[in-house]
């Protein structure tokens, strides 16, 4: 009965062969049954490259899609077990433009296995995986040096990829290497030795996955315990669910919850198969504490010395998305059982991964790998990467889309905000606009260059002020003129633009004004920043739409003459997207009525939201 | 608790994990109880992630009406002696026009099982619904997100799905999005049976060996369960020592000869045996990547 479960991960370009080595190892430890064997053969001649033989390949290439085109896509997870161990492989594809399937299959590694063809030697390929291993902390490597007989067995050739590996390894950091020459299509050394390559004296690759030690979960001996799931199924109840994530508990010991600074001590550990005294790393259990404390998901339970609480952090991102990673752009961020806001406020430097070097870079984009700053909305609990998986590993989830877009390894937390601490005062923002007799509120007036935004807000701001109310209005052009006079129009700037924008917006909102702002806004990802800058009804998404036609007839400022001439780059609607609003809470169709009309049907609307009487 | 192979410790307490994120998660789980024994295993790991409380979601059942009697008996007598919130649902058009597996073919699974599946999905607003596949089943299964987003009309796109990275499951929806979630997708069925075996759960007797009506057709052994079952002429039903390893609708699901009449039994031939165990499932047998194409459709 297999002992322990070891989880590997494969990589290698499409052409190494890597599919035929998992199809062989499948093959040799019994993982293939009869009629599955059957329908290879089957397929061998349908599809099969292999001449007159079992083609491999095709147990493990899944999806028919990828079958026909003969070319591994995503990431798939086969099983096979040895009477001392279980495997379960994370097999990714090679090719460049899917980086992020290889850190999928490396972030839960504990080994992975390097496919060079003997013919080739080391390509970029190559170096990009260990890269990329590494950078997810793997530490140990199996190099399989596949197609040997393509160059007929030759030792110089194995040495030769060897040197070359060792040179590569000082670069990478703390990394175990283990280099075996194989043959997968006829199996040498996979799971016997080679009676073609008698020179080679080490292990199989089976043999070496034998034997391979689990990477030992980071972080010693400390306790820390991600609370999953409150659970409370009546009054008399009340315990945390979660996976002890290092460390040891007993009942007796004292814990802290990190966040919230509270202490209570452990009464006891709660599993279905009964109570336990105690619970090691890995083991899932519901604790029960001797007194009341707050607790809720996300919170990390944790014995001295504690983990660090911070809202500034410094990571590795992996980028995933088509759509580039900019400065200032905000996505969720989710960090072992805690989900919160995290906002770019920075990008250094990208990884180019054939060099090994870094490159001073502003944006990220899919399958790049960058050094990141992140601004959290609320404290995290979170390590560096290099001491916990579990609290150093997060993601990025695009807010619109809801996607997984980026991965994140943190490098380092920051003190940052940590010490700038919110001075609470005394006259709050309800105060001052009770004062003025009306709700503070954000009116965002979004649309296309030309559409009527400042005209529409201008009517706007002076029925206000003729009624007694007191207002502010801000344009994006006169804005770009002071506050933001250092930003261009890239995709970047126009996200930081944005961002001053929204936090200028929000300090009036606490003077308690009614705020106009003007300003093309093209991006729904940046509206949902603004938008969350204030809060619940504050923000009155007004969108004012005009077809673009109508936009460049008009063409108050002689722009879209410009844009079309090719003289203005990056204008939107033109060769720059405009994201339309889904549901904001005013339209006004500019073709159909006056700015008067419109105005009025603002006010009209101002008075049902309550923010005027 | 029983001696078991350690690796099942970390493959429960990984499957422990998913579910506890889906209901720390999801705004309204559903859990697709099939009966089955990784039904069985699903539910037993659903009650040791919640314990002492009890899931917090209800369990969902897609009754065909041609499931194997012994089945709904274990399923009611299991929901009872459990206190599941246990809620069926069979397609009542499928139903009011007869469709069977006898006279529908394709068309069959199609409606009383997909279309009946989406229909429960639907009209209980689940967002959410748990189901016990396992990536180990077949090689489009090998590829899916054990968090697996649905687009609109519960159709899986392969080639969008979203990075899973670490154990940080992304359970968030774009409008008109659900999910599948897999806790046992890193199990293999030898690991759902010796998981059994340890946790002493019980299964349908179905799986154990026992001499039942059976004929022989496209050399499957088919097992007669009611007097629905329609003979080829010259057909009689044979006695035969057999067994089910992959429990759906009796008259499509094959059983294998065998004599394995208990759980130690059934760990011992699972070791020796080389056929796989969807090979009873007429079903999938039509072309290699007929399951990938049902996926994409919304089967489960």
């Amino acid at each position: 009965m297999p002992e322990s479960l070891l989880r590997v991960l494969t990589c290698g370009s499409v052409d190494d062969g890597k599919s035929t080595l998992i199809g062989r190892l499948l093959f040799e430890c019994g993982s293939i049954p009869d009629d599955v064997m059957l329908a290879l053969e089957r397929d061998s001649i349908r599809f099969g490259t292999v001449e007159g033989g079992v083609d491999y390949a095709l147990l493990v290439d899944g999806l028919e899609a990828e079958r026909e085109q003969g070319v591994t896509i995503d990431v798939a997870y086969r099983f096979f077990e040895t009477p001392r161990r279980r495997f379960i492989l994370a097999d990714t594809p090679g090719h460049q433009q899917y980086t992020r399937n290889m850190a999928t299959g490396a972030s839960t590694a504990d080994l992975a296995i390097l496919l060079v063809d003997a013919r080739n030697g080391l390509l970029d390929q190559t170096r990009r995986h260990a890269a990329i291993a590494s950078l997810l902390g793997i530490r140990a490597v199996v190099l399989a040096i596949n197609k040997m007989d393509l160059v007929g067995f030759d030792k110089t050739v194995f040495d030769g990829i060897v040197a070359g590996f060792d040179q590569l390894r000082s670069r990478l950091g703390d990394l175990s290497v283990t280099a075996i020459p194989i043959c997968a299509r006829d199996g040498d050394n996979v799971t016997g030795s080679s009676a073609r390559m008698p020179w080679y004296t080490g292990t199989t690759l089976l043999a070496a996955l034998e034997n391979a030690e689990p990477a030992s979960r980071t972080n010693g001996n400390k306790f820390r315990f991600p609370v999953q799931y409150v659970s409370r199924p009546d009054q008399s109840f009340r315990g945390y669910a979660g996976t002890v994530s290092s460390g040891t508990i007993r009942v007796g010991d004292k814990l802290n919850n990190v966040a919230s600074r509270t202490k209570a001590k452990v009464a006891r550990i709660v599993t279905m198969d009964g109570d336990l005294e105690t619970a090691a790393s890995g083991r899932p259990v519901t604790l029960v504490l001797d007194r009341e404390i707050d607790v809720s998901r996300g919170d990390v339970l944790a014995a001295d010395p504690s983990p660090t609480v911070a809202d500034q952090i410094n990571a590795w991102v992996v980028w995933m998305d088509e759509t580039p990673l900019f400065r200032g752009r905000a996505y969720q961020f989710m960090l072992g059982t805690k989900m919160v806001t995290g906002t770019i406020t920075d990008i250094t430097n990208r990884l180019d991964i054939d060099t090994l070097r870094e490159v001073g870079v502003r944006e990220l984009h899919l399958n790049e790998i960058g050094r990141v700053a992140i601004s959290l909305s609320h404290p995290v609990v979170c390590e560096p990467y290099s001491q916990s998986r579990e609290l150093g590993g997060f993601i990025l989830v695009d807010r619109l889309t809801m996607g997984t877009v980026g991965a994140g390894m943190i490098t380092d937390v920051r003190a940052g905000r940590t010490n700038v601490y919110w001075h609470q005062m005394d006259v709050s923002k309800q105060a001052r606009a009770a004062l003025n007799r009306q709700k503070p509120a954000v009116l965002w007036f979004t649309g296309l260059s030309g559409a009527g935004k400042s005209t529409i807000a201008n009517v706007v701001e002076k029925q206000l002020l003729a009624q007694g109310h007191h207002t502010m209005t801000l344009d994006g052009d006169n804005v770009r003129h002071g506050l933001n006079r250092d930003l261009g129009f890239t995709e970047a700037d126009r996200v930081e633009n944005i961002r001053r924008i929204a936090e200028v917006a929000k300090l009036f909102v606490e003077a308690g004004l009614i705020v106009l702002v003007s300003f093309i806004s093209p991006y729904r990802n940046e509206r949902v920043l603004a938008r969350e800058s204030v809060e619940d009804g504050e923000f009155v998404e007004i969108f004012v739409d005009t077809p673009v036609e109508e936009c460049s007839r008009r063409d108050p400022k002689g722009l879209y003459q410009k844009a079309y001439a090719g003289q203005l780059r990056n204008f939107t609607g033109v060769d720059a997207p405009y994201e339309e609003p889904l549901n904001p809470e005013i339209r006004l169709r500019t073709l159909e009525a006056s700015p008067e009309e419109l105005a009025a049907q603002v006010i009209e609307d101002l008075r049902d939201r309550g923010v005027i009487a | 608790m029983t001696l078991r192979p350690s690796h099942l410790n970390d493959l429960e307490a990984e499957s422990i994990y998913i579910l506890r994120e889906v209901a720390a998660q999801g705004a309204r789980p559903v859990l697709l109880y099939s009966i089955g024994k990784d039904s069985s295993a699903l539910l037993h790991l659903a009650r040791k992630a919640f314990f002492p409380a009890r899931p917090p979601f209800p369990f969902l059942h897609i009754d065909t009406t041609w499931k194997f009697r012994d089945m709904i008996t274990f399923r009611d007598a299991t929901a009872k002696r459990l206190g599941l919130d246990l809620r069926l649902h069979t397609n009542p058009e499928g139903l009011r026009q007869g469709i069977n597996p006898f006279d529908h073919g394709g068309a069959y699974t199609q409606i009383m099982k997909t279309d009946a599946l989406k229909q429960a999905l639907t009209e209980g607003k689940y967002d959410t619904a748990i189901g016990g596949a396992r990536r180990d089943e077949e090689r489009s299964r090998a590829k899916e997100r054990i968090f697996s987003v649905r687009g609109p009309g519960h159709t899986w796109e392969p080639k969008r799905q979203r990075p899973e990275l670490w154990h940080l499951y992304n359970g968030n929806l774009a409008p008109g999005e659900t999910l599948r979630v897999f806790p046992l997708s890193n199990w293999t069925e030898l690991d759902v049976w010796t998981y059994i075996q340890a946790e002493a759960i019980d299964v349908v007797p179905l799986y154990f060996a026992a001499v039942r009506p059976t004929v022989i057709r496209e050399g499957q052994i088919i097992v007669i369960d009611d007097e629905r079952m329609r003979f080829h002429p010259n057909e009689r039903p044979v006695p035969r020592l057999v067994r089910f390893r992959s429990l759906g609708c009796y008259p499509l699901s094959a059983a294998v000869e065998s004599e394995a009449g208990t759980v130690a039994e059934i760990v011992a031939e699972m070791r020796t045996t080389k056929m796989s165990e969807r090979a009873g499932r007429l079903i999938d047998q039509e072309q290699g990547a007929s399951m990938e194409r049902k996926k994409r459709e919304g089967y489960f």
